[in-house]
């Protein structure tokens, strides 16, 4: 337990500084409402996420199938084609390949799956040096921070954080705060790296089986550049990434932008089939604990996610808490239910970070009951014994009391007596929690139930009041 | 028919005045009414932390006491939701299986079984700022969600309240974003819960509603909570108690 | 392949196998054409328009002459026009370059895409229209020619272009390149060309289909 991340404390941290949260839940809602309009534009909105859903499904239930077809298409294109069973193996094919190119510069577009694995510190440790040329990532990255947001790493600082870091790390001026001097630093400090880096290296949105092709999505061109200026391009990409057909790619295609940012596509969206002349490409298709997943029968859908992280900005406790919060490759509603199947342990606090409210699971384009699955790995927490020990004995007296009418209704005829019964109140040592922000009701002075036998019911010696 | 009326715990024990007008709501409808007495709660404080054999119990008591009535109604959403969707704790039984089948949140049962359109009884010329429970939203239906772009705008509760001359809606920003009471949350994640409550009241008052007013009262006790923090006075009713005839300001504890 | 490559592989499909659920469909996916025939040029330039730093020009029948001025009068500073189309020449051509990182010393690009799509603006390039791929990615300015009559209407007809099968690199490029990553402001450009211009300009008479 006492490894485990406390995320309602750090989201309490986060809360303190007023400037950052509130900036950031005005941010993304506005995301949700471009998504809103975006998703206005399309008739068959619903209609194209019934499609993906499927899609996905499909894919999942044939995946030994698809990877197969996948090796043998891409290898007949030139690509060489590589297994990782996990994050270390992963980290090791890279690091061969790179040694074996010479290449102590690595040009790297974003890539979750390479944050998961921890790929650069891997690196780093061996003496390569890693430009990371999403923005958002190499913002993060020269703050010795993780990312925050899926498809925005950086969303949570102010233009100000960023004016401040770039000073700091490439020496630019710390007073401009003009978003297009900023993103002009980062251009010119990148550039150089693009024209002499010997290895470049991307993940992938989504693997197409039927040609072998990996597909990338970004605004910046970054990907392209990382893929087509070193001669050796590196794509790492989870197993789940799988679509059958290039005709099915379309579908996914028209819901990631508009779910992610509410445009309608993304600036550039790429398709490698094959290395360019001179230069090698290869694939390395990332296990690293999907399979497990794809075998829970409650949980398997998470594996459909296409980064999207539509289920983020529409979630008011991500928006309120930051994605650092959560301490986890992955944040918000499908870092929840994606972290656990990682390290139990580490991320058992996580599910509770939830009302439940629902709103993710219905903006999800691939339909994933994200909030079913949350309720279900409060279970699981349970099952596995991940709950603290206080907390369930406080559940325990509760449902002792509640399933004995006599005891409940003495219980409830005190304020005190009823706050130490009834499980919203009951929290371990934080009994007085409820009240640090918020009034506490006020006990009425006669319950319902007293009242209804005052006034309801015939006063009859042999009514039974027992358990 | 007989209906067997559910009054949630924390109904019972800080809002009697919600049980009271259900019950007046439904007698004043001529509809056979009673409460049986041994009720306690549905088990659903225990089941959403998780702690499902915490729950078993409560959930097995439930079932024998609602278990033989065609009709239970209760006038919560979150309630009404757990039982329908997610009564799994306890064992398997055919009271089990009947109460499932036939728990109505209140204004399911106003709306889709009795179909009433009117109040006639009841007057209320006010504002009112409607929040409904993300429970009745995406957990039952009852209302048309904003995720959902292509879907017709519907509101079983404002449709109800509409019945009652006088009322009038105010319209306000982020009509559907959850109040963040979430159950345990609540204390768990205190100070995010806290935060939402904030941010709801303070979209809710920039309309300037006279009452705030929901089909469910665990949003509005934490709602109110929050409002009582910040020496805010506005009255928050249940819907129940304003189809039933309540005036403003009136059994505001 | 690496000797351990053989387990990795056998292992990762094994669990694979042992653990993928039961099989289920794959669905019929429509194209999903709402109604009469729209017109798509403008629904094209509408979408386009969104994009910052993206002209949409027409030039009159394709003239090469017109072309040559259209470039002096749009960018009077530019030195290194390379050009990817037969029908103009510019300053350099593509297949001169010695090394693909010469790319950077381009001003202006110019090439025609053979497909746009007008549900968002997009137009198609592939190696075959680049010839070095990276001189789309590292010029300063972007300048397409798009035949109008080689606008389809949404993504699912987009895919089918025989590029996503065929060839080893497909870009659809929609806007010259853009970023909201700092405060969540969109600014163009990031880290590809600084602005785009499409010029709607009836293909050459080729005798066959591009691609």
């Amino acid at each position: 337990m006492s490894h485990s991340i406390d995320q309602a404390k750090n989201a309490e941290k986060f809360l303190a500084d007023t400037v950052h949260e509130e900036r950031l839940d005005k941010l993304l809602w506005a995301m949700r409402l471009r998504r809103d309009a975006a998703a206005r534009q399309v008739p068959e909105w619903e209609d194209l996420r019934t499609l993906a859903s499927e899609i996905k499904e499909h894919t999942l239930s044939n995946l030994s199938d698809y990877l197969i077809q996948f090796e043998a298409k891409a290898t007949a294109n030139g690509v060489i084609v590589h297994w990782a069973r996990d994050a270390h193996e992963h980290n090791q094919i890279v690091y061969d390949l790179l040694a074996e190119q010479k290449a102590d510069l690595l040009v790297k577009s974003k890539s979750m799956l390479t944050e998961e694995c921890e790929l650069r510190p891997f690196l780093e440790r061996r003496g390569i040096r890693i430009t990371e040329t999403d923005l958002g990532e190499r913002i993060q990255q020269l703050d010795d921070q993780p990312p925050g947001h899926i498809v925005g790493p950086a969303i949570h600082k102010t233009t100000h954080d960023v004016a401040v870091l770039f000073s700091e790390k490439y020496g630019s001026d710390p007073k401009n705060e003009d978003v297009a001097y900023l993103a002009g630093v980062m251009r010119d400090n990148t550039r150089p790296d693009f024209l002499t880096a010997r290895a470049g290296m991307t993940g992938a949105n989504f693997v197409v089986a039927e040609t072998g092709a990996i597909v990338v999505a970004t605004n910046e061109g970054n990907a392209d550049l990382s893929a087509n200026t070193p001669e050796l391009h590196i794509c790492s990409v989870g197993i789940e990434k799988i679509v059958p057909t290039v005709e099915s790619l379309a579908v996914f295609i028209r819901l990631l932008a508009r779910s992610a940012t509410g445009d309608t596509i993304t600036q550039y969206t790429s398709t490698f089939r094959g290395p360019r002349k001179g230069a090698a490409m290869h694939v390395i298709l990332v296990d690293n604990g999907r399979s497990a997943r794809l075998g829970m029968k409650r949980f398997w859908h998470s594996l459909k996610c296409i980064r999207c992280a539509a289920c983020m900005n529409t979630c008011p406790v991500y928006r309120r808490s930051g994605g650092l919060s959560y301490g986890s490759t992955y944040m918000g509603p499908i870092g929840i239910i994606m972290m656990p199947t990682f390290e139990i342990r580490k991320y058992s606090e996580l599910p509770f970070a939830s009302t439940l409210n629902g709103s993710c699971t219905n903006v999800c384009p691939v339909k994933i009951d994200i909030h079913e699955q949350i309720y279900g790995w409060r279970e699981v927490m349970e099952e596995n014994d991940q709950i603290q020990v206080v907390k369930k004995e406080a559940m325990r007296v509760a449902d002792d009391v509640l399933s004995h009418p006599a005891l409940y209704q003495i219980a409830t005829t005190t304020l005190s007596a009823a706050l130490e019964v009834l499980p919203h109140f009951a929290v371990y040592n934080r009994l007085n929690a409820w009240g640090r922000h918020r009034d506490v009701p006020n006990a009425a002075r006669e319950t319902f139930h007293a009242w209804y036998r005052k006034h309801r019911t015939v006063t009859n010696e042999n009514d039974e009041r027992e358990s | 028919m007989q209906v067997a009326l559910m009054v949630p715990c924390y109904i019972d024990m800080f809002y009697p005045q919600v049980g009271i007008a259900s019950l007046e709501l439904l007698e004043k409808l001529g509809v056979d009414v009673v409460y049986p007495q041994k009720q306690t709660c549905c088990g659903q404080p225990m089941a959403n932390s998780g702690c499902y054999e915490e729950a078993r119990a409560t959930e097995d008591h439930c079932a024998k006491v609602f278990g033989s009535f065609d009709c239970v109604v209760t006038p919560s959403g979150s309630c009404t939701h757990h039982i329908r969707n997610k009564f799994t704790a306890g064992a398997d039984s055919p009271e089990k299986q009947n109460l499932v089948r036939n728990t109505y949140d209140l204004v399911e049962f106003l709306h889709d079984v009795l179909k009433i359109k009117e109040f006639p009884w009841a007057k209320f010329e006010h504002k009112v700022g409607l929040h409904t429970s993300c429970s009745a939203i995406r957990g039952l239906n009852m209302a048309s969600m904003s995720e959902r772009v292509h879907d017709r705008v519907f509101s079983k509760p404002k449709a109800l309240l509409s019945g009652v001359p006088g009322v009038e809606f105010v319209e306000f920003e982020r009509v559907d974003e959850c109040c963040g009471f979430g159950g345990t949350f609540a204390v768990t994640e205190e100070a995010v819960s806290a935060k939402m409550g904030y941010d709801k009241l303070a979209f809710m008052q920039k309309a300037s509603p006279e009452c705030i007013v929901s089909s469910d009262m665990s949003c509005l006790m934490h709602l109110q909570g929050c409002a009582r923090r910040q020496k805010q006075d506005i009255p928050f009713y249940h819907l129940a108690e304003v189809l039933n005839g309540v005036s403003l300001g009136a059994g505001q504890s | 392949m690496h000797p351990t490559q053989a387990l990795s592989r056998n292992t990762i499909l094994e669990a694979v196998r042992a653990n993928q659920p039961a099989a289920q469909p794959m669905p019929t996916i429509p194209h999903f054409h709402t109604h009469q025939p729209a017109d798509l040029v403008s629904i094209f330039r509408e979408s386009i328009a969104r994009m910052a730093g993206v002209v949409v020009t027409d030039v009159v029948n394709g003239d090469v002459p017109d072309l040559g001025s259209f470039l002096r009068n749009k960018f009077p500073d530019a030195k290194v026009i390379c050009s990817a189309i037969p029908e103009y020449a510019g300053t350099i051509r593509p297949a001169s370059f010695n090394h693909w990182s010469e790319a950077s010393t381009i001003d202006v690009c110019i090439l025609r895409s053979p497909m746009g799509v007008a549900e968002t603006g997009s137009i198609l390039l592939s190696d075959v229209e680049l010839q070095v791929n990276t001189i789309a990615l590292l010029a300063h300015d972007l300048v397409v020619l798009l035949d109008p009559k080689q606008i389809v209407a949404n993504i699912h007809d987009a895919y089918e272009h025989p590029h996503f099968k065929l060839r080893p690199y497909s870009l659809l490029m929609t806007g010259p390149s853009g970023s909201g990553d700092i405060g969540g402001i969109v600014v163009h450009p990031a880290q590809g060309a600084k602005t785009l211009t499409v010029l709607l300009s009836p293909a050459p008479d080729t005798g066959q289909r591009t691609g």
